[in-house]
Formats: structure tokens, C-alpha cells, sequence
């Protein structure tokens, strides 16, 4: 998986877990919560949804590692690669 | 000191047959009924009462998704009566206004979401939502209103099995009496449609009706009833004391009269005839009326064979043959069983009889059962009365809870 598509990978599930933002312009060095109206639970829901829909597991330790969507690539194509996607 | 006279000003609702006090009547006049064809999740096609209002209306795509359907329906039902009454809301001081909804039970349907949701991942926990414990306290439907328009008084529900409906009116004109608050906003609510548990206990307990055409399953006090049809719904009202009303020059839908609230301490589930009678009299008595001055009595009748004959027994003990200018009905016959929401909204299907004078009938009623024969017994069409200044609403539950509700014509 290329870091292009962890990222959109990310978008998709941020699409279903906040239906209400548009990400038409979503910066990808910018930290989330600085353009998106997201809280903790919603971390929360992209951590379940990386485990449901994908079997990756993020530690609580590196819940830091989702600020922004460049961090998000960085953390998880390794984790993506290592489980063969 | 007499206690603070309490009045209705604002009325939002979401029934199967309506998603406002003036659809939801005409509905009641014209004879149209709300049961349809539903999906239970194990359990294929049943029968059910289903709400078809735009929870867009008042939630963003979020707060939906995040919440609960009882939670959204109160939403709904909140700011629709705060609509209707006119209030100022936005220059209404936040923490002198309380929520109080009525609810049959709470929870039930995100459990089961949720273990439907981790059974596909072989029952591992890890993937159990964190949003569960939110979901499913007891105060769900109540805290996401608050949350939805910022009030910050008390909020929370009472869990009165099927006579909640009316204890969330009761428990808000208490507590205006009491002056806790300034402003309730109360009724009942219920979701429970989307629990396959309720439908199957019924079932079990051989109470779930069924009927080849939806619209005619629900027929309370005819002999060839089979039971319940489960509905989802919700009724809200905002109360205020007469004074806050009349200074804000507010429409005024009916005064509270009188109310009682008993327990049959008798059994898990059959009615007990004598405590129900025993509710009734004592509401009627703190209204410091008489029955014959009840002129619209509902009922609570669910469409079971022994349910519906012990309310009757109930009302006749009350009424008798005496009281030729009382009316009863039934709005189950209607919408089904809308659980927690079932007194709040048969309540507001007859509030609008002060003007109209048109008692709704109970439908579906091919042949009445003798033992349920009552004088003033209103079927299949509506009738004109010649008074309408007192309306008698009944809701009992399980575990024996009573509850009767009296409103009555605002008279200044």
C-alpha cells in the first residue's frame, strides 16, 4: 500500500464517521482536529474502524501517531505492508 | 396553599400515523391506521407501528449516527413542542428548564446491535463500540436532548414500563409545582422496534399480534384479537405554570387536573382490575371531579384477550352506567403499542376534542366482545359530543405500574 493510499484510506472512514464535514480541501499536514469538528470518541471510532475493516491495531501509546494525514501514513503503511496489504 | 396551576402550551409528536398533533389527528378522524410490514433482525416480516419523521429535521448526520433512536425522537418531539409553544427559548434562562421522558425500557436495542456487531468478529470484545455505555444509560433519550438545545436544567427518564407516557407529564408537573423549574418539556418516548427481544417475549408469552392486513392487526376490545402490535413513537409536551403561561400570552392546550400513579403488587405481567379502578378513582378525586364530569375516558387496551376485558372491568367499576356523557376510546387501534410513548401521544390524539368536540373512535372493531362492551363505547366512526371539558388517559405497564392522567378544558 502506498502512503496515497493509507491516506484515502483514512478519509474513507473519516467520510462515515463524520458525514456532516466536507474533505474536499483536507490538508494533509494539518492536524485533524485543527479543520475537523472531531473528539476523542471520534479517534476512537478511526482506531475501531482500522481494526474492523482492515486488522490493524493501534496502541493507545500511538494514538498521537493520527494528528494529520501525512502522520497517519507515516504510522500505518508500514502497518499495512507488514500485513501483506 | 393550593398547588400552581399547571397548563400544556406546546405539543410535538412523531406517531406511525403522524409526525405532528395535526396530521396525527386527522389521521384519528379519518380511520387511518399506521401499522406496517417490519423487519426484525432473526426473527423475518412482522407487523409494526413505524415513524417516518426526517431526523434530519433538528440532528446533524453525526448526532444521528452517534446517538440513539430514542434519543432522536425525543430531539424531534422537543423541538417541535418548543416550535408550537411559542416560547422564546433562546432568551430562556437554561438551567430552569427540565426534561423529563417517559420510557418502557432503554438499552435494549444497542445491546443488541452490539452483540450483532461483535457475533460477525467471532464474539471478540475488542471490537465492541465505545459508544455503548452513552447509548444505553438509562438517561439516553433525556441527555441527548439537552445536549441537542443546550439546557442544562435536570434531565433524565422514568422508566414506568408502558405507564410512562404519562409519568413524564406527572413527574413535570410535580416538579413545576415544586419549583424546581421554570419550564418542563416531558412526555414519553420509545424505540423499542428495533429490539427483536420485545417482539420475541410477546411472542413467547403468545401476546404478538398478527393479521393478514397490517392496518387491521391492532384491535382492541373485538373479539378476534391476538394481541399487541409493537410501535416506535414519541410525545412531548412543554408545561408551564399558568402564570409564566399567560404572561408570555401563550396558546394554552388544556389545564393538568388530576393524576394518580399505583401498583397492582400482584403479578409480573396480568392487570389487576382492582388497583386499576383504585387509579382512576383517585385521579378523578385530586381533579375533584366526578365521572360523570370525565367526558373523553382512553384506554389503555392493547388488543390482549384478558387485558382488554380487565381494563374494561376496571372502567366499568369506575363509570358504570351513570355517566351518560362520557366517551371512550381507544388509540392503539390506530398506531399500536407505542410502549413509553403510548400515554403521551393517545393523550395528544384527544387533547384536540376541547375545540373540535369529536371523540375519536377505537377502529378495527368488527365484533365487539361482549366483555368489553362499555357505555359510551366510541367505534369505528368518531362522534360529536355534547361536552368535552375533561379528557381521562390511561397507561398501565408491567410489574403492575398504574398511571391516569386527567387534563381538562382551560377555563381562566
Amino acid at each position: 500500500m502506498t502512503k496515497d493510499q493509507c491516506k484515502q484510506v483514512v478519509i474513507d472512514i473519516i467520510t462515515d464517521i463524520a458525514p456532516d464535514e466536507d474533505l474536499s480541501a483536507l490538508k494533509p499536514e494539518v492536524r485533524l482536529r485543527d479543520q475537523l469538528q472531531l473528539d476523542s470518541m471520534d479517534f476512537l471510532d478511526i482506531v475501531m474502524e482500522l481494526r474492523k475493516r482492515h486488522g490493524i491495531e493501534v496502541p493507545e501509546a500511538d494514538y498521537i501517531q493520527l494528528a494529520s494525514l501525512d502522520s497517519c501514513a507515516e504510522y500505518l503503511t508500514p502497518k499495512f505492508t507488514a500485513a501483506g496489504k | 396553599m393550593k398547588p400552581a396551576r399547571i397548563v400544556i402550551t406546546g405539543i410535538g409528536l412523531t406517531a406511525p400515523n403522524g409526525n405532528s398533533l395535526a396530521e396525527f389527528r386527522q389521521n384519528l378522524l379519518n380511520g387511518v391506521a399506521g401499522v406496517e410490514r417490519f423487519e426484525v433482525r432473526y426473527m423475518g416480516d412482522l407487523l409494526a407501528g413505524v415513524c417516518h419523521y426526517d431526523p434530519l429535521k433538528y440532528q446533524k448526520k453525526k448526532e444521528v449516527r452517534v446517538g440513539t433512536r430514542a434519543g432522536s425522537i425525543s430531539i424531534y418531539c422537543a423541538r417541535e413542542a418548543l416550535a408550537d409553544s411559542g416560547v422564546n427559548f433562546e432568551a430562556m434562562p437554561k438551567d430552569r428548564v427540565g426534561i423529563y421522558i417517559g420510557c418502557t425500557e432503554h438499552g435494549n436495542v444497542e445491546t443488541e446491535n452490539e452483540i450483532f456487531n461483535v457475533s460477525k468478529f467471532n464474539y471478540d470484545t475488542k471490537f465492541w463500540s465505545h459508544y455503548h455505555n452513552p447509548r444505553t444509560v438509562a438517561n439516553n433519550p433525556a441527555g441527548e436532548t439537552s445536549l441537542n438545545l443546550g439546557i442544562t436544567g435536570p434531565a433524565y427518564t422514568i422508566g414506568a414500563a408502558c405507564a410512562a407516557g404519562n409519568m413524564g407529564l406527572i413527574h413535570a408537573t410535580q416538579m413545576l409545582r415544586l419549583g424546581e423549574v421554570d419550564f418542563a418539556i416531558c412526555g414519553g418516548v420509545s424505540e423499542s422496534i428495533h429490539t427483536f427481544g420485545i417482539f420475541a417475549g410477546f411472542k413467547s408469552q403468545n401476546a404478538l399480534a398478527t393479521h393478514e392486513d397490517p392496518k387491521k392487526a391492532s384491535r382492541p376490545f373485538d373479539k378476534a384479537r391476538n394481541g399487541i402490535v409493537i410501535s416506535e413513537g414519541g410525545g412531548l409536551y412543554t408545561l408551564e405554570r399558568l402564570e409564566d403561561a399567560q404572561a408570555r400570552g401563550a396558546k394554552i392546550y388544556g389545564e393538568i387536573a388530576g393524576y394518580h400513579v399505583n401498583s397492582d403488587a400482584s403479578d409480573y405481567v396480568l392487570p389487576n382490575p382492582t388497583r386499576q379502578a383504585e387509579c382512576v378513582r383517585h385521579a378523578i378525586a385530586r381533579a375533584g371531579l366526578t365521572p360523570a364530569e370525565i367526558h373523553i375516558v382512553n384506554t389503555h387496551a392493547t388488543a390482549t384477550p384478558l387485558g382488554d376485558i380487565q381494563e374494561c372491568e376496571a372502567i366499568r367499576a369506575v363509570f358504570g352506567e351513570g355517566c351518560p356523557d362520557t366517551y371512550i376510546n381507544n388509540t392503539k387501534s390506530f398506531i399500536g403499542h407505542a410502549m413509553g410513548a403510548a400515554g403521551a401521544l393517545e393523550l395528544a390524539g384527544n387533547l384536540p376534542s376541547f375545540d373540535d368536540l369529536i371523540v375519536h373512535p377505537t377502529i378495527n372493531v368488527d365484533d365487539l366482545d361482549p366483555q368489553c362492551a362499555l357505555p359510551g363505547l366510541v367505534l369505528n366512526q368518531p362522534v360529536k359530543a355534547k361536552r368535552v371539558d375533561a379528557i381521562l388517559n390511561n397507561s398501565f405497564g408491567m410489574l403492575g405500574i398504574n398511571s391516569t392522567l386527567i387534563v381538562k378544558r382551560f377555563v381562566a
